[in-house]
């Protein structure tokens, strides 16, 4: 059985977030049966139809487990899998194959945090590496500005670059209600802001907020017969060579170059055909390297095709629409609520910042320390 | 002798343990040649026929950053050792550098243990 026999063979049929932005007084779990609950009951379905569970936070070391108790499941097959921020992403491909195998017939993906209210810092339960603790790295953002650092020497991307990222991030923020940092935002602001590891600023990094989001996928010839309109899944692909940045084999190419060429051949698309490209973006250097890693422009180009609002409301390649983990929402594991948008955009319910005809996107998750890259393509029924 | 060390202990102990005798060691596979850091029970070939070699000290900064908070700042570098092996390090006596300018390495006394840390060589020092 080849990859591509899994494109178009299950949908998301139920999405849901809760405590976007603030939710004091919320524990992560509650946060994260808010938005399972919410996704169920947009699917049309009752909790005891979950019979497989997909889940990973960064404060359970048992999240499948802590899951179940909690919402009172008895799934016939779960999987952990913690790849960072990246999780989510594999987690579609792992539901389809589960599905697909029948061995589970409707497949919840969760997530919940409370990171926020809850001391104001990212929550993290990965350990340090023994070779790096001699000097100091304040990770994730060491690693990130370390990556940075060598794409600005080997290919002379600026900080002015780096500030469009944000910039662009804001504008679509500033359509979306649920979005937690609007406002208007100037290149300067972005400029001035602290510098926290050179050379990036604290307006470089993403939010620290709390949030959940959950999904839940079924085979697509039972996903017509569901109330919400189904999004299709149409492909998925994963790479990872490095868990320390010091094992990054170049700091300026991330797996991403390929695990997207997976996602997109088990999908049959070519990348033009892309309505909407949702990219992991804990910092502004991320999105430049996954435009080039993903093939939107050659390598090194990064900090040159995001000029002149190419990735802004209005722009040439429609990025990042909720306002990206930079201004919308980012509780420490960002990759369903790449998904969450991609949902929302190709159902017609995304309000303002609603892209026309929005029938194909592209969600792309990061994990760790530019570790692990999986890649998402999701379609409407029309791309079937 | 163990088949990972030179002493009855793993590849990350081994390590710290010529650091603490003033040695910057590190392994290379005698059937490929390859350098290996930081210290592990195979090459990324697969090879395991690890031996330990004195460091020859020499390294050109890849990547550097700044950690920048209200206690204090310090850098934070990658170094390409002349052995074609990475490590994280920090450059103690400048804020920071160019990428690409040479290094070399010395045995700093950290609170913490032993460290190698690097210097700027002459030509490159601001």
């Amino acid at each position: 059985m080849s990859g591509a026999s899994m494109r178009g063979k299950s949908a998301i049929v139920g999405m849901a977030t809760a405590g976007m932005g603030e939710a004091p007084g919320f524990s992560a779990m509650e946060l994260l049966g808010q938005a399972a609950i919410a996704a169920v009951r947009d699917a049309g379905l009752k909790l005891q139809d979950i019979d497989g569970v997909f889940a990973a936070t960064s404060s359970h070391a048992f999240p499948t487990m802590s899951v179940v108790e909690y919402l009172g499941l008895k799934p016939r097959f779960f999987d952990s899998t913690n790849v960072g921020g990246s999780s989510f992403e594999l987690h579609l491909l792992q539901a389809t194959l589960a599905l697909e195998a029948g061995l589970c017939d409707a497949a919840l993906v969760c997530y919940g945090s409370n990171q926020r209210t809850a001391g104001g810092k990212l929550v993290s339960m990965s350990e340090p590496q023994w070779h790096e603790t001699p000097y100091g790295p304040r990770h994730p953002i060491t690693a990130y500005a370390l990556a940075a650092s060598r794409h600005m020497a080997q290919y002379g991307t600026t900080r002015e670059q780096l500030a469009e990222v944000a910039l662009a991030a804001r504008g679509w923020a500033n359509l979306n209600p649920q979005a937690f940092a609007r406002g208007p935002l100037t290149k300067e602001e972005v400029l001035s802001a602290r510098m926290i590891s050179d050379p990036l600023t604290r307006a470089d990094c993403c939010l620290v907020t709390d949030g959940a989001a959950a999904c839940v996928l079924v085979r697509a010839d039972r996903a017509k017969d569901l109330s919400a309109k189904p999004v299709y899944f149409l492909g998925a692909g994963a790479a990872n060579y490095h868990r320390s940045i010091v094992a990054m084999p170049d700091l300026t190419t991330t797996a991403a170059a390929e695990s997207g060429p997976r996602a997109l051949e088990m999908a049959k698309v070519g990348r033009d055909e892309l309505d909407l490209v949702m990219l992991y973006d804990a910092f502004t250097i991320n999105t430049i390297l996954f435009l080039e890693d993903l093939g939107f422009c050659p390598k090194g180009e990064g900090g040159r095709f995001v000029e002149d609002g190419r990735i802004a409301p209005g722009g040439e390649l429609a990025v990042n629409t909720n306002g990206g983990g930079l201004s919308c929402v980012h509780p420490g594991m960002y990759g369903l609520f790449l998904i969450a948008e991609a949902v929302a955009q190709i159902r017609g319910e995304a309000g303002e910042r609603q892209i026309e005809g929005c029938e194909l996107a592209l969600c792309h998750g990061n994990g760790g320390t530019l570790s692990s890259q999986c890649t998402a393509i999701l379609g409407s029924d029309a791309t079937l | 002798m163990s088949a990972f060390g030179s002493r009855e202990a793993g590849p990350q102990a081994t390590y710290e343990n010529y650091l603490a005798e003033g040695r910057f060691m590190i392994q290379r596979a005698r059937s490929t040649g390859e350098y290996v850091f930081w210290p592990r029970v195979a090459a990324p070939s697969g090879a395991t026929d690890l031996e330990w070699v004195e460091a020859g000290g020499g390294g050109t900064i890849y990547a550097i950053t700044v950690n920048r908070s209200r206690s204090g700042s310090w850098n934070v570098a990658l170094i390409d050792l002349d052995e074609g092996v990475r490590m994280m390090s920090t450059l103690p006596d400048v804020e920071t550098a160019t990428i690409g300018a040479r290094v070399t390495a010395r045995i700093e006394t950290a609170p913490n243990g032993p460290r190698i840390v690097f210097d700027l060589v002459k030509e490159d020092a601001a």
